[in-house]
This record gives C-alpha cells, sequence and structure tokens, in this order.
C-alpha cells in the first residue's frame, strides 16, 4: 500500500544530504550540537522535541523521540505530560488571539 | 508464568535459539565486525573474572530473563562443584569471584561458600547479584544484608526503574515494593551509604525492546528520584542492555520488535565496547562445573572453545588464555552504543 508516511523512510533522513551536501552536513552538525548535555541534560532536551514534534506534528520525530525518551529513562507519565504541554501551547495559541476577534467584534458593535 | 523451559516453548531449545539469531546475519555478522576492528578472532586479555552461576532456580521469574530461571527450575550447583571453584580461585589469584544465578542466596550451600571465598584472601572482590526481594522472600533470609556485611560482600541489584508500574512489569507484581523495603534494610546497616565501604550498584536494564541511554543521566536520575521520595542511596548504576537470547528473545519475537531490536544493536556496534567485551577478562562456570566465555554463552551452551579445559576440575589457564572466544549474533548486545557488560557500559 502506498502511503505518504512510510516508517522505514526514518532511516533515510541522513542521507538528505544526496541532492544538497554543504546544508545537510551543516544542519546534522548543528542537530547534534543542540542534542548535547548543555545547561539542560539530554533529556530535558529529549522531552522537548517530543513535545514540539507532536506541535508540528511530525510522525517521523514521535516515533524517533517517544524511542530517545524512554532510552532516556522517562516513563508514560511524563512523556504524556510533555504532549500535554504541546496541547496547552497549541490550544492557548488559538485561544489567545480570540482577544483580537473580540476587539474586533467590540469595535464593530454597537 | 513458568520458565520457558516448563512451557517446551521452542526458545527453550538452544539450538533454535541460534538458528534464529543468526537469521539477523543480512544486516551483518558479529565476526565481520570485529573482523573490521581487528578482534576477530576474540581472545581473552586476562582472565580476573570468575562468574558462577549458582543455579536456575530463582523466586521470581521476570519477563526478560536470559536465565530462563524461576521457581520451577531445578538446576543448582553441588558442593564438590564449588570446591573446585575455591581451588580455581586459590590457585589463579582471581580478583573478583561474581555469584550470579537465579537467585544465588537459594543455593543451600551459599553462605559456606561465600564464606570459604572470604577465607582465601580478604582481599578477594565478592559480587553478588542479588534480587532484593529474596531478602524478604523468607525468614531465613532476613539476615541476608548483616551475611554481607560480615563477609564484606559487594551487592548489585537490578531495579529497572524507580516507580512500580515498570519495575513491576518486567519482574512481577508488588517487585518495586519489596525491593524498596529490602534496599531500606541494606541501607539500613551501611550499604549504599558514604563512607562505610559496603558498596550497593544498581543495574538498570530497559523494560522493552529498546537501549539503555547515558548510564550517568540514568544514574542522576535515579539517585534523585530514589533519594527524594524513598529516602534511599546506593552507590552507582549500571546500564546493562538486553541480550537478545531466552526469554528476552521470546519478548521480542512474540511482540513483533525482532528484527528492529537487531537492526538497532548491529547498526549501534562501536568498535571501542568490542574491545572492552566482558568475556575477555571473565570466565562463567555453569551450575554443573562447565565453563563458558560469559553467562550469555552459557545459556546458548556454547562452551568454552579450549577442549582440554572446560570443565572446572579441569581448568587450565594457559589453555583458557589462549581459546578464541566463541561469539554469534547475541554479541550486538555487548557492543551497541556505549556498550553493555555486567558492570555497565564498557566503551
Ligand atoms: S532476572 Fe534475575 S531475578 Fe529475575 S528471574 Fe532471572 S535470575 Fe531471577
Ligand atoms: S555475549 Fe558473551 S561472548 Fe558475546 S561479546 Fe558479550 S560477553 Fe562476549
Amino acid at each position: 500500500m502506498k502511503t505518504y508516511y512510510n516508517p522505514e523512510d526514518l532511516k533515510k533522513f541522513g542521507k538528505i544530504g544526496e541532492f544538497q551536501k554543504s546544508m545537510a552536513d551543516k544542519f546534522f552538525d548543528y542537530y547534534g550540537e543542540v542534542f548535547k548535555e548543555g545547561a539542560l541534560t539530554a533529556r530535558e532536551k529529549s522531552l522537548i522535541a517530543l513535545a514540539v514534534a507532536h506541535a508540528v506534528q511530525c510522525p517521523y520525530c514521535i516515533d524517533a523521540y517517544t524511542v530517545d525518551t524512554m532510552e532516556k529513562g522517562c516513563d508514560e507519565e511524563q512523556m504524556m505530560e510533555a504532549v500535554h504541554v504541546a496541547a496547552a501551547i497549541r490550544g492557548g495559541a488559538s485561544l489567545v488571539h480570540s482577544t483580537q476577534m473580540m476587539n474586533k467584534a467590540k469595535e464593530i458593535s454597537m | 508464568m513458568k520458565s520457558l523451559k516448563a512451557q517446551n516453548h521452542p526458545l527453550a531449545n538452544t539450538e533454535y535459539e541460534i538458528e534464529l539469531l543468526e537469521s539477523s546475519d543480512f544486516k551483518g555478522r558479529f565476526e565481520n565486525k570485529l573482523e573490521a576492528s581487528r578482534l576477530f578472532p576474540l581472545k581473552p586479555t586476562q582472565i580476573e573474572i570468575l562468574q558462577i552461576n549458582m543455579g536456575k532456580m530463582c523466586n521470581q521469574i521476570c519477563k526478560h530473563c536470559h536465565v530462563d530461571a524461576g521457581p520451577d527450575r531445578k538446576e543448582i550447583m553441588e558442593r564438590d562443584i564449588m570446591s573446585h571453584c575455591l581451588n580455581v580461585i586459590r590457585e589463579n589469584k582471581i580478583k573478583t569471584v561474581d555469584l550470579t544465578g537465579g537467585a544465588p542466596e537459594m543455593n543451600p550451600h551459599f553462605r559456606w561458600f561465600v564464606t570459604e571465598i572470604r577465607t582465601i584472601d580478604p582481599d578477594i572482590n565478592i559480587i553478588v547479584r542479588c534480587n532484593l526481594t529474596i531478602i524478604l522472600a523468607n525468614p531465613k533470609y532476613h539476615d541476608l544484608p548483616e551475611f554481607y556485611q560480615q563477609n564484606n560482600v559487594e551487592v548489585v541489584s537490578s531495579l529497572p526503574y524507580f516507580n512500580p508500574v515498570k519495575t513491576d512489569a518486567q519482574r512481577g507484581d508488588g517487585v518495586f515494593e519489596k525491593s524498596i523495603k529490602a534496599l531500606r534494610m541494606l541501607n539500613g546497616i551501611g550499604y549504599g551509604m558514604a563512607g562505610t565501604g559496603l558498596v550497593l550498584n544498581l543495574v538498570y536494564n530497559p523494560s522493552g525492546a529498546f537501549l539503555p541511554g547515558s548510564q550517568q543521566g540514568l544514574e542522576a536520575e535515579f539517585k534523585r528520584k530514589l533519594s527524594t521520595q524513598y529516602q534511599i542511596e546506593f552507590n552507582s548504576l549500571f546500564t546493562i542492555t538486553n541480550i537478545p537470547i531466552s526469554r528476552f528473545l521470546e519478548y521480542l519475537q512474540r511482540s513483533g520488535n525482532y528484527e528492529a531490536y537487531m537492526e538497532k544493536l548491529i547498526e549501534s556496534y562501536n568498535p571501542s565496547a568490542a574491545a572492552n567485551v566482558m568475556c575477555r577478562s571473565t570466565i562463567s562456570v555453569g551450575w554443573d562445573g562447565y565453563l563458558y566465555d560469559c553467562d550469555f554463552n552459557q545459556m546458548l551452551e556454547l562452551k568454552v572453545k579450549s577442549p582440554e579445559s572446560q570443565h572446572i576440575k579441569d581448568w587450565k589457564q594457559s589453555a583458557l588464555h589462549n581459546r578464541n572466544i566463541v561469539v554469534n549474533q547475541h554479541c550486538f548486545g555487548c557492543t551497541a552504543g556505549a556498550g553493555s557488560s555486567c558492570g555497565g557500559t564498557t566503551a
């Protein structure tokens, strides 16, 4: 069956340099640097990545960071809380725009 | 739950297990990887550790157990085999004796054996792989912490997670709570506490088809969680990769994770972990006295390749030192990422 998303394609991510090498190299260097232990632990970064993966709804990233957070010792409750953070920000981002709607509605109402 | 052996499961047959493992070689053969790292044939460096499997009997029946241990396993080491082990320890300057099982404490000769090893040399590092719950399993085991302390035994115990859900999922219902109680008893007499010299190390292995993350990161997390939530202290955390044999292999197959897991192990091959695999410095003794390169080879019934020295009663240091270590696809479990051994990472 043909689908737009194929789990096997995740393994090909490292090969995007085939079409444009220098940019891919720079990106992967940067990526590696970002996820290193720093002011935030590698574990904290992995949980942020899991939350962002849900916000941008990337199935590859969701698979990859589910495994990565588990490898880093996170449990299901912590992982789900991270997703709720993403959901809260997404929901909040919609709702906070309602102030604009309210402003406009009031502006044009008697 | 019963052992694979009691279930007559096909994976209780080691030939079948090896056949299945070899079917993963389309992604790369362990021998070839070693060859490329200039490590083939794999040779011992120095035999320093004698790991003795005192039997397959255990009070637990963990889902990932590579020994296929459990209450229904009756194979245990007899005293005459232990006497041969004592001779070998005495005559070959063995630095570390690592006692494992099953639950080694269930062997009726366990205390005699530990005391005899300690008599040989006060400096030998004696390690017991204690599953914690055994301490509470029967009143006759309640004083094990004191016994360990008196004989200066290092305690290494598995705790796959700092909460009950994941621990019990892997090791059985109620295991987490009992493990916490046992850890408190060990802490109570000084194990794992600063300044006592009584060593208590914990072992983390993933509760599923994934690899362990950084040992340092996990240790920090375990220390923080166990200390704040349960007031438990310990020395070090060893992260161990689940080796794809026996009950863990059964889980991988049943859950449809076998191929992806093997692929991940093979892709994560690390030459510096390969250079430090534990079989280069260890000999593993089975309950019946036969010798193996490691506890995993023991469970696959792959005896050491030194025909004149395959049993503890025929120990020949030079033959063992010059042997080629028997490797196969399961060895990728020891060389993935930061590596894995009974003492944690190796790279
Ligand atoms: S993993 Fe250890 S405690 Fe669990 S069944 Fe096997 S020998 Fe027993
Ligand atoms: S499984 Fe055993 S023989 Fe293979 S590398 Fe690991 S320790 Fe050595």
